[in-house]
């Protein structure tokens, strides 16, 4: 389990990295962030890129900022960061439970947010995060940069919108307004595993009513996102038990699950009603 | 005082070790990092092994990279197929090539072996060689492959049954026919993986001044290995060295012969040169060693009052593609023929074990070998019977337990005395069950299902050749033999056969020993897993380290000591039965008269004139111990939680009550029963090597076959009874499976008891969330 | 093969020149270029954490790291963690509660647990719990490592 041979290349700014991506790209060239799912899948030469394109050098990619409203997360910001919160109010600490759940500490270490966006797991708490919360991608390339709303960057199984010589260079989360009540849930056969299915609740209060709601379901289907029958289950609904209850149906019912050896339709979808209104009641 | 009323004494009053939990030797150069494991060494050559990418099918060519060194079954056609020897039960003999002969019967299986100056290199080559297979038709299942038209895996076992034990004591219909309560459980335990955290390597070196090689290897049996592959390659044994170092753990897996190695050896040779192999994860849990695949049904006729009067079962268990060396791939079904009694006393017996042949990985010893299964499988039976006769779980197990010793199964296995009933009590105090049927009726009502669940059982542990051969098996293992040699500086050397890879045996022998010859462990040495070094003996797995090198250890120190009170009593002028030997001293009892063992050890080396021929010159006896076997006994008792949305079970409690005799180092051995329940709990709830229908393995990673963590494994409460050996002549018994043995039993009753308001069985070993909210889900469904 | 780059790596206060192939792992260049063994390989893909190391003071998997990235970082294995003939709390621990059996994940779980203590000596219970979950261990059960890692946490945490 030795990864096939590579080129290396470890640029120190920005548009240099953007430079060489250009050039390798079309070469089986690829990004190489916190490496934490890019190097097991090359041990197992189950991927074999030609040139990585190693960005961990690359000034400014660290950026940790807030800016317009926005939590700006640069493409070297690594998993451990949000151990912590990073952004004021419920961002921050939505973030940092998120964060808990995702592998282990010592991939939390080296695994970067943007890298886990850009490899696009169907069960990866950060893309579900993304989805959930209406990030914006921020892709630069060579000629240009582009914004791409979380809707339109996951495509499918480790499948985004990003083109082979874009690096997704940041993320932006929307902050959150004061009162926002979230809550997080996650089912995996041992601590620290990939979800098999993964929920997360976002909603403001209004007259003591469900105002906004944003409910993300992750590691059901090909890539998390937002499921509208159960936000419209929620919407305006008194936050308790039964609405909890009918989101859970309704987004159960709503999605198209995955499959595998193991795991059939009716599983996951026993999963999704589970963690969704796990979810919901962890918002209490 | 006479010499004689204080002969037995002689020991002395001063410091014991044996019995005290202390630090072992083992640690401080495991925590520091010197440790020495087998990857460890440099090589100039590295393998590779190509591995069969079907699960059945003809070898049409193999086509390597230009100018890369790979070698094939031609190459090698000279070494002899492995071809492990059972004489009973209908077995037939099946042999494994060192590397493919034309055709690939699983998938992992070696079919060339590419080589380069490091591990990458040959990585690439092993990549880059195309291989063009013809595949057939592959059998998976145990099931299937006897289904008649089935494919045939192997031309030389028509029907792919290599084996069929038979056992039905005389009148077993008529006790059979004559029962109040007849309960079946069908049982389904899936294939599993020993999961060391060390996979395994082998390094073998050539010495061009001797012609030796010595070859280096993840091993639990360095003498056997040694003989088996001078063996089967045609060296003199003598040419081979073998080496176990530090081994990351085995649990079986490195019991077995390594095909691996074989080639290693042979490379060596042929290249004159030192070859590495560090086995990677993903080839450890497709092509290592596999074990657990197994059915059984099991009937039990009870009588009114939930006696058991009959046992009547049936296994079948999937062997694989070839035959594990030495044991033989009967190895499972024949211990569930032979076992599956259990503790229980029951007179009618009545069992059809089979082993049949697949396009699978081959099966394997794994820590516990079939008594896990067979545990689950009858202790399913007595929770089921226990409903049919409306008692509760303790009390249809108090009645059935055996109580009087020694006790000859229905299967002719002879129980030393044991604690059945009294750890079976201790475990049910420590649960308390009124109160726990409390708790549970009270977590229903909130929607939460809690259950309990038992598992006694017995361990048959430090068997010596009788049992074995027992088995008929071509080899037969059992002895072992150690000697202790004391320097001429007053420090031991004791070398043993056995082969202990984490279970601290350097500890607790050095314990047994101190005691005997009355110096302290931190002057014992012991020295292990070196064929040139440690004499001739059996390795350790099966429980049997402690019984029998321990055994051995005992026999030789009490040869040492005799000489010691020897050497004293002539110098001293005293009796030698007079002679004490402790804290390092030999002193005249009852007196001030001493010596230090230093001072008689010197005397022994460079002063034997003065023995007049009496007493041989040296320090050094050995000895050998065979003994017929003990059998130590538990009781696992679990409560768990279901979470009947996700079916996901955590376990909220976890008691052992566990006697293995006089324990020689109670830190070792609650040691060795944690790490058992571990895995028990890992092999019950999560870990499964699933095959596609092809024959392709979907486990290939530590993501996708599931070895507990620390957050899946509860605390572990132990209690201990302790029943001296009878069998074993320093009282202790062993108990390196027994944790295992009991976990799924334990575990597995207790899910079902939590679902019993859904009338749900979860029969199926690991007893997985997704089983557990099927069986929920079609419970929902037929409502 | 490609080609093999001169790189730096400082180990237990100890600089390695060595050159390697940007392929090469952490772990293969700690072990195989600068002979520091202690560091075990048991998955090769981020599981089991037998390879954990302190990378500029924080607990990594060194099988999911190329040597090259850490060219000129400070990197500390299990040979490091004695003073001399001192031993680390964390390994006196370890002795004292029999939190080892076959010692091969050990390093691993030292490593990760003097990383993550020094870096937060006041973790809470159930966190330091949730870290050691990062390992696996086939042979102890956990239970004694738990006792271990809690027993030296307090210890390094010093007397309040």
């Amino acid at each position: 389990m030795k990864p096939a041979p590579f080129v290396r290349h470890a640029p120190k700014t920005l548009d240099e990295a953007l430079k060489i991506l250009a050039e390798v790209a079309p070469q089986d060239g690829r990004i190489l962030a916190g490496g934490q799912s890019l190097v097991p899948v090359m041990a197992f030469r189950m991927a074999r890129p030609a040139h990585l394109v190693d960005i961990n050098e690359v000034a400014g990619l660290d950026k940790l900022a807030v800016e317009d409203g926005k939590l700006i997360v640069g493409a070297r910001v690594r998993h451990a960061t949000f151990h912590r919160p990073a952004a004021p109010g419920p961002l921050g600490a939505l973030l940092a439970v998120v964060v808990r759940n995702i592998a282990h500490y010592p991939i939390r270490t080296r695994g970067t947010m943007c890298g886990s966006l850009a490899n696009a797991d169907p069960a990866s708490e950060w893309c579900l995060t993304a989805a959930t919360l209406g990030a914006q991608m921020v892709a630069k390339s060579a000629s240009g940069e582009r914004v791409i709303a979380a809707d339109d960057f996951f495509e499918g199984i480790m499948s985004t919108a990003l083109a082979e010589d874009e690096l997704l260079a940041e993320v932006r989360l929307p902050l959150l307004p004061d009162g926002t009540k979230f809550g997080f849930n996650e089912f995996s056969r041992r601590a620290g595993d990939f979800a098999m299915s993964v929920a997360l609740a976002v909603y403001e209060i209004k007259d003591g009513r469900i105002a906004s709601p944003r409910l993300g379901v992750g590691g059901a289907e090909p890539h998390p996102r937002r499921i509208p029958e159960a936000e419209a289950a929620l919407d305006g609904q008194a936050p308790g038990d039964m609405a909890f209850r009918a989101a859970a149906e309704a987004a159960a019912a709503a999605i198209d699950p995955l499959e595998d050896a193991q795991t059939d339709a009716s599983y996951r979808r026993d999963l999704v009603r589970a963690v969704v209104r796990r979810a919901l009641e962890a918002s209490l | 005082m006479s010499a004689a009323s204080h002969s037995r004494e002689t020991k002395g009053s001063g410091v014991k070790w044996v019995g005290r939990a202390m630090r072992r030797v083992e640690d401080p150069t495991l925590v520091t990092g010197q440790g020495r494991f087998t990857a460890d060494l440099p090589a100039a050559h590295h393998v590779r092994f190509v591995r069969s990418p079907v699960a059945a099918g003809v070898i049409i060519g193999i086509t390597p990279p230009q100018g890369a060194m790979v070698f094939t079954g031609k190459d090698v056609a000279g070494i002899k197929p492995i071809t492990p020897m059972l004489h009973k039960f209908n077995y037939k003999p099946l042999g494994q090539p060192i590397l493919a002969q034309g055709a690939a019967y699983f998938v992992g299986e070696m079919i060339a072996a590419a080589v380069a100056p490091t591990p990458a290199e040959a990585e690439d080559i092993a990549e880059q060689t195309e291989v063009s297979i013809e595949e057939t038709t592959p059998v998976i299942d145990a099931r299937a492959a006897l289904e008649p038209g089935a494919p045939t895996v192997h031309k030389t076992i028509p029907g792919n049954l290599i084996v069929e034990g038979r056992l039905k004591t005389d009148g077993f219909d008529g006790v059979w026919a004559g029962a109040a309560h007849h309960v079946t459980t069908d049982i389904r335990s899936h294939r599993q993986n020993a999961t060391p955290m060390e996979a395994r390597a082998g390094h073998a070196a050539y010495d061009a001044a001797t012609g030796r090689v010595t070859l280096t290897c993840t091993t639990q049996m360095p003498h056997l290995t040694r003989t088996a592959i001078a063996d089967l390659i045609g060296m003199p044994e003598n040419d081979l060295r073998v080496i176990a170092p530090d081994v990351g753990g085995g649990f079986g897996q490195k019991m077995s012969l390594a095909a691996e190695y074989v080639f290693l050896v042979w490379l060596a040779r042929k290249l004159k040169s030192s070859v590495s192999w560090v086995e990677d994860r993903r080839e450890n849990l497709i092509a290592s060693f596999h074990s657990r695949d197994q059915y059984i049904t099991l009937k039990g006729a009870f009588d009114a009052d939930g006696k058991l009067l009959a046992l009547d079962a049936n296994v079948l268990a999937n062997t694989g593609a070839y035959s594990c060396f030495p044991n033989t791939c009967a190895v499972e079904p024949l211990m569930a023929l032979a076992e599956m009694p259990g503790p229980y006393d029951v007179k009618a017996y009545a069992c059809v074990a089979r082993g049949a042949v697949t396009n699978t990985c081959t099966m394997a010893p794994y820590r516990g070998v079939s008594r896990p299964i067979i545990t689950f499988a009858l202790e399913r039976l007595m929770d089921k019977a226990a409903a049919a006769c409306r008692l509760d779980p303790v009390e249809i197990r108090r009645r059935n337990l055996v109580t009087t010793f020694p006790y000859t199964t229905a299967a002719g296995l002879v129980l030393d005395e044991g604690s059945y009933l009294k750890t079976l009590d201790m475990a049910a105090q420590a649960i308390d069950l009124p109160a726990f049927r409390a708790r549970q009726a009270d977590a229903r009502k909130r929607g939460r299902y809690l259950g309990v669940g038992f598992a006694p059982f017995s361990e048959r542990t430090g068997y010596g050749s009788p049992a074995f051969a027992a088995r008929g098996m071509g080899i037969t293992p059992g002895w072992e033999t150690v000697i202790i040699s004391v320097d001429p500086g007053g420090f031991v050397e004791a070398r043993i056969g056995s082969s202990p890879h984490g279970q601290g045996l350097r500890t607790t022998l050095a314990q047994i020993i101190a005691d005997e010859i009355g110096v302290a462990p931190d002057r014992i040495k012991i020295v292990h897993g070196d064929t040139d070094r440690a004499p001739y003996g059996w390795g350790t797995f099966a429980s049997r380290s402690l019984v029998i090198s321990g055994g051995a250890s005992l026999i030789a120190a009490q040869k040492v000591r005799a000489k010691l009170q020897k050497i004293a009593g002539d110098m001293l002028e005293a009796a030698p039965a007079d002679i004490v030997l402790e804290n390092g001293n030999a002193t005249v009892a009852g007196t001030d008269r001493t010596l230090s063992i230093a001072e008689l050890a010197r005397e022994a080396y460079t002063q034997t004139h003065r023995f007049k021929g009496e007493i041989e010159p040296g320090l050094t006896e050995s000895g050998t111990y065979d003994p017929s076997g003990t059998f130590s006994n538990a009781c696992h008792a679990a409560i768990v939680e279901v979470d009947i949305e996700t079916g996901k079970t955590t376990i909220e409690q976890y008691v052992v009550a566990e006697d293995a005799g006089v324990l020689i180092n109670p830190m070792i051995a609650d040691g060795q029963v944690h790490g058992g329940v571990a895995q028990g709990i890992g092999n019950a709830l999560l870990e499964e090597i699933v095959y596609d229908e092809t024959g392709n393995p979907l486990s290939t990673t530590l993501a996708d076959y599931l070895p507990p963590t620390s957050h899946e494994i509860p605390q572990i409460e132990l209690h201990h009874a302790v029943t001296p050996s009878v069998n074993s002549v320093t009282k202790a018994k062993g108990l390196g499976e027994g944790g295992g043995i009991g976990a799924p039993g334990a575990v597995i009753n207790a899910i079902n008891d939590a679902l019993a308001p859904f009338g749900v069985q979860i029969d199926e070993m690991p007893a997985t969330p997704q089983r557990v909210r099927a069986a929920l889900r079609a419970a929902e469904t037929a409502a | 093969m490609s080609k093999k780059q001169p790189i730096t790596l400082n180990i237990n206060n100890r600089d390695h020149k060595i050159e390697v192939e940007p392929r090469k792992t952490l772990v293969d260049a700690i072990r195989d270029d600068c002979g520091q063994t202690g560091t075990h390989i048991g998955c090769e893909h981020g599981i089991c954490g037998a390879c954990t190391v302190l990378v500029d003071g924080e607990p990594v998997r060194s099988c999911l790291m190329f040597a090259v990235q850490a060219d000129g970082k400070t990197i500390r294995t299990v040979e490091g963690l004695a003073n001399g003939d001192e031993l680390h709390p964390m390994q006196k621990a370890f002795m004292d509660h029999h939190g080892l059996q076959c010692g091969f994940c050990t390093p691993g779980f030292l490593m990760l647990a003097v990383g993550v203590l020094e870096r937060e000596p006041d973790i809470s219970d159930e966190d330091l719990l949730d870290v050691l979950s990062s390992n696996l261990c086939r042979c102890t059960g956990y239970q004694n490592i738990i006792k271990a890692v809690r027993a030296a946490a307090a210890e390094m945490r010093g007397p309040r």
